[in-house]
């Protein structure tokens, strides 16, 4: 799987996050309350909505169409209205860089 | 464009998805992430402190009315009461249905559950409703939250100031959902692992009302109604006065905020009772921001809004000629100016809407 140079550390504010394309995909790149990166499919699961514009609260990404929630570590559904879960994908920091492995 | 057909399985709801209006992209005025951020910040004070208010007071004029009853005295009591069960549920219903009035959700969900009940709504149907709401509003067939149908019919709009029409909806609705889960309408929108969700709401609901109604037996007095039941009806009429001004005269089939919702300044009790709601195009637009920083959403966008309409008087003086012109001629809607400042409304994202375009435009 390759890894991909997604975005400077220093590009996303801890607990919040930014929209990265790459060859016909889209992600979302989060910058965590725990200082860590993670990483998820850009768009909710309930309908087609970049979820870039949404609100990082600890732990949890919500969709700024229907305030539907996920937890960004590990992509499950927690609020109503989305019942399926977000795909991620893994990340490393190399130096000042962010990379996703995306499959 | 002439008749509308409102059901979800009828031509309109299936124009809509074909043409590709469901699946369009919503106009949006820019707003500096930095600022979105802070206005979308969540918070448990505000809410606590309206909530503490709301519940207190109920309880307390509730108190009054019965100490009263079976004198006039009782009457300011319980038309005080009536409009915070029966219309103050709907806000709270509302803003607990977006999960914004509250940041911790456990929070959300008791205001959520317990407003549900009051204003007569099933929680585990009305949330996707609303959602669909928000995705598809006011675009015929496909959003089942709208309030004003054309050709507009009056005495409906005058029975359901008293809910009238809403509870003899609700009741047979809610008795089938106790028995056989959500209609094939509600199907078309709950998502089909919700449905035991539908069905259990309607029981425990069915059996507050079953309990209510047998204590109305075994004491023979209608109090326990006035407590429970019966405000959805006597104390409905301000939110659906406010209601009303949230789309009514406006366009529909549209992918604008600004061309199908409507900003109305109101006095504090009303803001109160109706939770912001009144800064409509801006809940629409950005519906992660909770109630208690929509006016400061306001303050950042309104130079791409129209003008807000600056009382509930002067929303009724634009609403109701149009509501009264949408009886014969159904595609008549307002359309508002914009201010030189905002950006324009899209007349290419609308040309099948009749009265978008400026050679025909409506008044
Ligand atoms: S589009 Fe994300 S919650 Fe609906």
């Amino acid at each position: 799987m390759p890894w991909i140079d997604a975005c400077a550390t220093d590009d996303i504010d801890q607990e919040d996050l930014i929209r990265f394309d790459h060859a016909g995909a889209t992600y979302a790149i989060y910058h965590g309350v725990d200082g860590q990166f993670y990483a998820t499919a850009g768009t909710c699961t309930h309908e087609h909505v970049h979820l870039c514009d949404g609100l990082v609260m600890d732990f949890m990404i919500e969709c700024p169409k229907h305030n539907g929630q996920f937890d960004y570590r590990t992509g499950e559904a927690m609020r109503a209205p989305v019942c399926v879960n977000l795909k991620t994908f893994p990340v490393r920091v190399d130096g000042s860089r962010v990379m996703i492995e995306v499959s | 464009m002439g008749k509308r057909d409102y059901s979800p399985f009828g031509a309109d709801a299936k124009r809509a998805v074909e043409s590709g209006l469901t699946a369009a992209e919503w106009y949006h005025t820019e707003v500096p992430r930095k600022v979105m951020k802070d206005l979308m910040a969540r918070s448990d004070s505000p809410a606590i402190r309206d909530t503490i208010v709301l519940y207190g007071l109920m309880l307390a004029f509730a108190a009054g009315g019965i100490a009263t009853w079976g004198s006039l005295w009782t009457v300011p009591f319980w038309l005080a009461y009536g409009v915070l069960y029966g219309s103050a549920s709907d806000s709270r219903w509302h803003e607990c249905s977006h999960g914004t009035a509250f940041r911790t959700p456990w929070m959300n969900n008791a205001v959520y559950q317990i407003s549900s009940f009051m204003i007569m709504r099933n929680p585990a149907t009305w949330r996707w409703s609303h959602a669909r709401h928000h995705s598809e509003t006011y675009l015929v067939g496909r959003d089942p939250e709208i309030a004003v149908m054309r050709p507009t019919e009056v005495a409906k709009l005058i029975l359901n100031f008293f809910g009238i029409l809403d509870v003899l909806k609700f009741f047979p609705t809610l008795v089938r959902n106790a028995l056989t889960g959500p209609t094939p309408e509600e199907k078309t929108f709950v998502p089909e692992s919700e449905w035991p969700k539908v069905q259990r709401a309607a029981r425990i609901h069915l059996a507050i009302y079953l309990a209510t109604a047998a204590f109305v037996v075994a004491t023979g007095s209608i109090l326990p109604l006035m407590v429970i039941g019966l405000p959805r009806i006597y104390g409905a009429w301000h939110h659906v006065m406010t209601g009303l001004l949230q789309h009514g005269g406006l366009a529909d089939n549209v992918i604008d905020h600004r061309l199908n919702s409507r900003t109305v300044l109101m006095n504090p009790i009303s803001r109160f009772i109706y939770w912001n709601m009144n800064y409509h195009v801006e809940h629409h637009m950005f519906p992660m921001v909770p109630y208690h920083a929509l006016p400061r959403l306001h303050q950042a966008i309104k130079d791409d809004l129209p003008a807000p309409n600056l009382s509930i008087a002067a929303g009724f003086a634009e609403m109701w000629p149009a509501l009264r012109r949408q009886m014969r001629y159904e595609d008549f809607f307002v359309k508002r100016d914009l201010p030189p400042t905002a950006k324009p409304y899209r007349e290419d994202f609308h040309q099948d809407v009749p009265g978008i375009m400026p050679a025909n435009a409506a008044e």
